[in-house]
């Protein structure tokens, strides 16, 4: 096996060639972008209401019956269809091995009235398994939330969850690590495969729930699926990412003792790589939960359905609980995951505490577990979880506060709510949605190319047409409002708290874990507190999205900001530059690069959450793909709604990833940045 | 012919799409740049041949750029030549299999990188096995000899640690045992020390010194330090963009620059402490006294110094019996004093 390494990079300056040619000078994009949107306006002025393509709630076109044909023709040839004979196959293997994992751990296992191991021998297990893999400290978390699954009665629906997660994040490492591996060692599969990646990241989870559905059925099969989909890209990602940091040359100099290539991936890529591939195994199994609990759309169990019940009533008090035990469960899943990457980190380099010590305490405990499976294999009431009331109290408890609070300070919140909605979420809605369709088609389009060139136009052309033709001009304007609006918001708080916490490492040190624990928590869960305090409104599911994308733009900024380097901001005080100076000439323009990429993360991260909002009172595309799960003849309408959100998150991904690229001064890191997502972890 | 540790005849290296049809091609004689204009492919070694003899420590010089990195990875094919022919140890390395090539590798030559390429995951004694392991040797025997080879290079007591708990002077000696590990015919050292303070190369050098004295293998030597070439080589190979400017012995390339690039290269050199009388004796006068001290030819100018100043004859040089011609005190002195003129 040769190893080449590619050429140098080229002297940016031959000696004895000619000086650069002058640059043209730019006029900055915003002046441009400001008449633009003078002109759209005034065009609007005169037309507004013409040819707006609205379309009511529950009305369909043509189009959208006609998609619901082809979905019924499909099911009905499914017996002869190869390709739904293949995918049937494969969600019948997911079906039984749920069911089975279900019949070892929660449901009664025919012709025992209970599971093969009861709740004391499942808890017992858990818990060892988090001391095996870290310490006694998640051991007791790993117990303590175990207990509170039951105790607040939703134990078998926990269960479900972690096992809907179990299972995809083993596919996920079985499928994603080689995958990885490839795309970490070979260039061209890295080209062929990121693009996928990129598509698969942009498109909202809430979307390929409906084409799931028609191939992989509904239930624990398309739950799997689904979340597996979701998981997966961080996973390769990562890996691939890790590998390829690999320092190149340790590579080399290891390559020149004469290593095979296997020798070099096992003894000198893997390795090296294992810490940051643990970090992208921690991410997907949050991913996964998360999808995991959003598939209780698609009938998926786990505690995703609760909580669903209870934001389809609107009801806060039901939702909460199995909300907290979500969380519960992603707290636990995240330092579980965490401590044990750090344990093997310690136990690699020879750290890890006495041997003896901890050998004797995983015998005890080993044998502790295996009691604790038989007693529950023996006596009924260590095999179904006693009934408690805590978790109905807890539910009417919470009611009663929400009651309480909407009564004492509903004005407030109405008054914050209305204000945000009447002067700022309904004025550019007019201007979006108000506008004919031809108006705003042609003012995006303008837009695009100022911000983000040629082929971001391309790009927006192509979307815009495909949502044009999907029949819902109207709602895909709504949407795309809410969005826009939601990532201004995303951004004033992403720039002052990333900003603030840049300067301050106490601020910094003070305020990431929350931002953190705020990435861990499924988006779902969002929804419920929101809800609480303003009610079913499109101003819910903004606010929903705005807690959801602040963490991952705010850190983004924060790390943005601090990679400035130190020698140019002391340089820059050498002159005698005031804080706020510092703040606009030098660390913003330098950390512009973190900033489009905060925008991007934002405008996804929004968008995926407006359409879950459809639940809430959003109304628009989310209401639509909501609408199509509920009425099977409205199908259709949902699938034309799904791929308007994908059609518009790919639209804004590529005009904000467009402009990030045209920007000369930040070079790769950037878009190398695009590539590996959500940092977690303490500060730098 | 064939007692060269190492022979390279008209290596070719140049980076681009469709860089092989250009050797023999008129545009072959173009300058870099030129090249790079007109065909957006970039020379990195041209036209490149020179023979390292056993036991020789043979150093490349160059500033960057110069390609004396691709050079020296081409001889175990880190990077693959684009033409020519590399003769080491009876075989043509361009044309080995890659099985012959990971043999090579293996037994035939070790190299020590610029940034050491240590494997951070890895104990200091894990780190020298590397190369016995890829090899297959059983973890017993590696070790062993794994620890007689930390102890050679003075790194005892340091087998348990890893490696970004040394410093990089440290990191750097176990990036030598690593490659002596090996028992290599030939060393290849990448501008080993160039990323260590002063002190600590001095040490190096001297170490690397030490080691060749020792165990008497043929080494390459890459730099871009001139004090470097001069202190550790036998002989100086000069590489400017790619081109052999010369190669000669140290003194050879201090007293005759071949142009104006070595010139400019060689002219802070304390010249007393490289020349040898060779550069500096002449014909005896008419009538000179032939009665002082003689030396050998190969004599530092330096050191000649105090006995021309003790003497009151001139200096014989001598080769062996025969006199090759004679210095004396003011010819010593115009070496030094120039030196301190410029």
């Amino acid at each position: 096996m040769t190893a080449t390494l590619s050429p140098p990079a080229p002297k940016p300056v031959e000696p004895g060639a000619a000086p650069p040619a002058e640059e043209r000078t730019s006029v900055s994009r915003w002046i441009p972008a400001v008449v633009v949107l003078a002109l759209w306006i005034v065009v609007w002025v005169f037309t507004r209401g013409d040819d707006t393509l609205a379309l009511p709630g529950t009305s369909r076109t043509d189009l959208h019956d006609r998609l619901t044909e082809f979905q019924n023709d499909l099911l009905a040839g499914r017996s002869t269809n190869p390709l739904m004979q293949f995918t049937n196959s494969i969600a019948d293997a997911l079906r039984s091995a749920v069911e089975w994992l279900q019949r070892m751990i929660v449901l009664p296992n025919f012709p025992r009235p209970v599971p093969e191991v009861g709740w004391l021998g499942v808890v017992a297990i858990a818990t060892y398994v988090g001391l095996v893999v870290a310490n006694w400290r998640i051991a007791l978390l790993v117990a303590g939330s175990f207990l509170s699954f039951g105790v607040f009665g939703f134990w078998q629906d926990s269960l479900d969850l972690l096992i809907i997660t179990g299972i995809s994040v083993l596919l996920a490492v079985v499928i994603g690590i080689p995958l990885g591996v490839m795309i970490g060692t070979s260039q061209r599969a890295n080209q062929v495969v990121t693009p996928f990646l990129d598509f698969m990241q942009t498109m909202p989870t809430f979307v390929y729930l409906l084409p799931i559905v028609l191939f992989f059925g509904i239930g624990p099969s398309a739950a799997v699926v689904s979340t597996l989909i979701y998981a997966l890209p961080p996973l390769i990602r990562i890996a691939g990412f890790g590998i390829r940091e690999v320092s190149a040359t340790t590579v080399e100099a290891t390559d020149s003792a004469g290593q095979t290539y296997w020798q070099r991936l096992r003894k000198v890529q893997l390795p090296m790589a294992r810490k940051t591939i643990i970090v992208g195994l921690n991410q997907t199994t949050l991913a996964a939960l998360s999808m995991a609990t959003l598939a209780a759309f698609v009938n998926g169990p786990g505690l995703g359905k609760p909580v669903l019940a209870g934001l389809r009533i609107n009801d806060v008090g039901t939702a909460f609980v199995p909300g907290a035990l979500i969380v519960v469960m992603a707290v636990m899943l995240d330092r579980t995951t965490t401590a044990a990457s750090e344990r093997a980190e310690k136990v690699a380099r020879g750290g890890g505490g006495d041997v003896r010590v901890r050998r004797g305490l995983l015998i005890g405990g080993g044998i502790a577990t295996v009691v604790a499976v038989y007693l529950s294999r023996t006596y009924v009431s260590l095999a179904e979880f006693p009934t408690y009331s805590v978790g109905d109290s807890a539910a009417s408890a919470v009611s009663d506060a929400v009651d309480w609070f909407t009564s004492t300070f509903g004005g407030a919140t109405e008054w914050v709510k209305d204000l945000i909605t009447n002067q700022f979420l309904n004025r550019t809605q007019a201007l979006l949605a108000d506008s004919p369709w031809w108006l705003a088609f042609v003012a995006i389009t303008v837009l695009a190319y100022v911000f983000g060139g040629v082929r971001a136009t391309i790009s927006t052309i192509v979307c815009l047409a495909g949502i044009w033709y999907f029949d819902l001009w109207h709602d895909a304007m709504i949407t795309l409002n809410m969005t826009l609006v939601a990532t201004v918001l995303v951004m004033i708080l992403a720039l002052v708290f990333g900003v603030w916490m840049a300067r301050d490492r106490r601020v910094d040190l003070g305020i990431r874990p929350l931002l953190d624990a705020g990435q861990t928590i499924p988006p779902f869960v969002y929804l419920i507190p929101v809800l609480a305090l303003f009610g079913p409104s499109r101003f819910t599911a903004i606010t929903a999205g705005i807690v959801y994308a602040a963490p991952a733009a705010i850190k983004l900024v924060a790390d943005g900001v601090k990679a400035v380097s130190p020698t140019t901001i002391e340089a820059g005080r050498s002159t005698g530059q005031t804080t706020w100076q510092e703040i606009t000439k030098v660390q913003l323009p330098m950390a512009k690069g973190s900033i489009v990429l905060a925008t991007n993360q934002g405008l996804l991260y929004v968008l995926a959450m407006t359409v879950i909002g459809g639940l809430v009172g959003a109304g628009a595309l989310g209401y639509d793909v909501v609408y199509g799960f509920a009425r099977s003849e409205a199908w259709g309408k949902g699938l034309a709604a799904g791929i308007t959100i994908v059609l518009l998150g790919v639209m804004l991904d590529r005009i904000t990833r467009a402009a990030a690229d045209m920007r000369r001064d930040d070079g790769p890191g950037s878009r190398r940045a695009f590539n590996v997502r959500l940092p977690i972890g303490p500060p730098r | 012919m064939s007692e060269q540790a190492l022979q390279v005849n008209n290596l070719w290296k140049i980076f681009g799409k469709g860089a092989d049809k250009i050797i023999g091609s008129p545009d072959a004689d173009l300058s870099r740049a030129d090249l790079k204009e007109k065909t957006g492919c970039v020379v990195g070694i041209k036209d490149v041949s020179f023979d390292v003899a056993p036991g020789e420590v043979f150093v490349v010089m160059g500033l960057s750029g110069s390609g004396k990195s691709t050079l020296i990875r081409m001889l175990t094919r880190l990077i693959d030549p684009t033409a020519g022919e590399i003769m080491m140890g009876g075989r043509d390395v361009v044309k080995a299999s890659d099985s012959e090539l990971r043999d090579l590798r293996r037994t035939h030559t070790s190299m020590v990188f610029q940034h050491f390429g240590l494997l951070p995951h890895r104990q200091v004694i894990d780190n020298v096995a590397y190369g016995l392991e890829v090899r297959g040797v059983g973890k017993k025997e590696r070790r062993d000899k794994a620890m007689e080879i930390v102890e050679l290079v003075g790194l005892k007591g340091y087998d348990k640690s890893y490696p970004d708990q040394l410093s990089g002077g440290m990191q750097q000696r176990v990036g030598l045992a690593r490659a002596l590990a090996n028992d290599p015919e030939m060393l290849l050292f990448d501008e080993p020390f160039s990323a260590l303070d002063p002190l600590i190369r001095r040490d190096m050098q001297n170490e690397v010194i030490r080691l060749h004295r020792e165990l008497g293998k043929t080494m390459v030597f890459i730099t871009h330090d001139l004090a470097e070439a001069l202190k550790l080589g036998d002989r100086i190979l000069i590489l400017r963009d790619g081109e052999i400017i010369q190669v000669g012995t140290p003194d050879e390339v201090v007293a005759q620059p071949a142009d104006d690039y070595v010139k400019d290269f060689v002219s802070e050199v304390p010249k007393a402490h490289v020349l040898t009388l060779k550069w500096v004796m002449r014909d005896p006068r008419p009538g000179e006294s032939l009665e002082g001290p003689s030396l050998p030819v190969d004599t530092i100018v330096r050191q000649a110094a105090r006995t021309a100043i003790a003497s009151d004859h001139p200096i014989r040089v001598m080769d062996g019996d025969t006199m090759l011609g004679v210095v004396d005190e003011e010819d010593i002195m115009r070496v030094v004093v120039a030196e301190e003129e410029s």
